[in-house]
């Protein structure tokens, strides 16, 4: 049986012993996919990599997100996604943060790029976001390169290893925000616009097999010339 | 209305309807996903003369915030027809039978989309008919659910529409403008042909039990014939074509 496939909403993914995932639901004996994407059966378990889609956020998600406002106790930050962030301001100030003391203004402005893990979510609140964690906070450089949310695992692959991949050809390190943001930094410019280009090459190409190999030869091919 | 002829037979003997068809036959259907780019999802549809374009936004905040329902998101739609549809210019302010389909529309859809997974927020469709010729409403929600399918929002299975009707006694398929107004019943069917379910089912006219099988089995048997290009329209965007 084919392992990956095609699938648009309705189709019929398998009917054997698995375990619905993301994006498939369990219809009599049926998996059936809800999303236009690939289907992905993976020991006893079904999933689609969804190719169009919002962002929905998860707890414990990493997400690259912008500052759009604040309050006098609060950040609101845009995630790609139908609902804002909220940053408390006592994650940024520490515990003895005072509303009149401290200026929010003075860590994080309007328009500042974050990297924050989604703390909490649930459907009364909006998504509460840390940035007290390591690898969190304030990103200072680098190009924020926007895709579709659906394309996140294809982007990181197996164990990290398209990622990696990307990152060792082109010494960068590229931030990757679950909600489709990522961040590209690289202290040679030829470096920064080669992994941008295979970060779009393959949200472009997420339904195509093989996409490591697809990417490897880009990569390659670049290095020579 | 149109440019034909008024004292046309909508049945002759050979089986053979006003505008060409076999009884059995729907009208010349194209589907494309995609083609507006503000919009999250959009579909475009040729229903034989009929042309609809869908757009597609969400899922996004709900405006106003008293609507919102925060154990699941809502779907909203508009049908509106542009003044230039039909015959006769139409005023573009929502008539009673636009606001009708928009909620038949709605409930046709509802089914079919899952929007529990999204909690206080609503996805929008809206449907703009630019040339209507009879069934507008099928052709709509049959490119009404491609736009949802593309916008990414999650589905059981894609609503496929068609119309049958009754015309000089006898089912026939699709149904178009003169066999609507001529003929003597119509009921549009909207169908989800992977789960097998029906989601919309209207007549207009009478028709005898037996006549009235026969008509949701005619019915059904269309959209499947919908269902197959919807799925090609689809493929078409996101796989180049091969499904």
């Amino acid at each position: 049986m084919e392992r990956r496939k095609n699938v648009i909403p309705g189709d019929v993914i398998t009917s054997g012993p698995f375990r619905p995932e993301q994006n498939v639901i369990l219809e009599d004996k049926n998996i059936i996919s809800t999303v236009v994407g690939v289907s992905e059966i993976y020991d006893d378990t079904v999933r689609v990599i969804p190719f169009a889609g919002k962002y929905i956020p998860k707890i414990d998600d990493l997400v690259v997100g912008k500052i759009l406002s604040h309050t006098s106790l609060s950040w609101e930050l845009d995630i790609n996604s139908c609902y804002v962030g909220f940053l408390p301001a006592q994650d940024v100030f520490g515990r003895d943060f005072s509303a009149h003391a401290d200026e929010l203004t003075s860590k994080l402005k309007q328009g500042d790029m974050v990297a924050v893990r989604i703390a909490n979510f649930d459907r009364t609140r909006d998504p509460l976001v840390t940035i007290g964690d390591r690898d969190l906070g304030k990103i200072d450089n680098g190009i924020l390169v926007k895709i579709s949310p659906g394309t996140i695992p294809r982007l990181i692959g197996k164990k990290g290893s398209m990622i990696q991949m990307i990152e060792n050809a082109t010494d960068a390190a590229v931030t990757i925000g679950q909600n489709g943001w990522v961040v590209v930094s690289c202290e040679s410019t030829e470096g920064l616009l080669k992994a941008k280009e295979a970060v779009i090459m393959v949200d472009q190409k997420a339904h195509v097999a093989n996409l490591t190999e697809e990417v490897k030869k880009m990569l390659e091919s670049r290095n020579e010339s | 209305m149109g440019g034909r002829d008024a004292t046309m037979v909508l049945l002759d003997e050979n089986g053979i309807r006003c505008d060409g068809r076999k009884v059995d036959e729907p009208r010349k259907i194209m589907i494309k996903a995609g083609g507006l780019k503000n919009a999250d999802g959009s579909a475009y549809i040729e229903f034989g003369d009929n042309k609809i374009l869908v757009g597609v936004f969400g899922p996004r905040d709900v405006h106003p915030k008293h609507m919102s329902n925060t154990d699941t998101g809502i779907l909203r739609v508009r049908y509106h027809m542009e003044p230039f549809s039909v015959g006769e210019r139409k005023r573009p302010a929502p008539s009673r039978r636009e606001i009708e389909i928009s909620k038949v529309i709605k409930e046709a859809l509802e089914p079919a989309v899952l929007l529990k997974r999204f909690p206080r927020t609503a996805v929008d469709v809206f449907i703009e008919v630019l040339q209507a010729d009879g069934g507008t409403r099928c052709a709509a929600l049959a490119a009404a659910s491609v736009a949802l399918a593309d916008a990414g929002i999650p589905m059981r299975d894609m609503v496929a529409a068609c119309a049958a009707g009754k015309v000089a006694d006898t089912i026939i398929l699709d149904v178009n403008n003169e066999e609507d107004q001529a003929g003597q019943a119509d009921m549009p069917i909207g169908y989800m042909p992977g789960l097998e379910k029906i989601t919309l089912l209207q007549l207009d006219g009478v028709l005898t039990p037996e006549e009235y099988k026969k008509c949701v089995r005619v019915g059904i048997e269309g959209c499947k014939i919908v269902y197959e290009l919807q799925k090609k329209a689809l493929a078409e965007k996101y796989f180049g074509g091969s499904s």
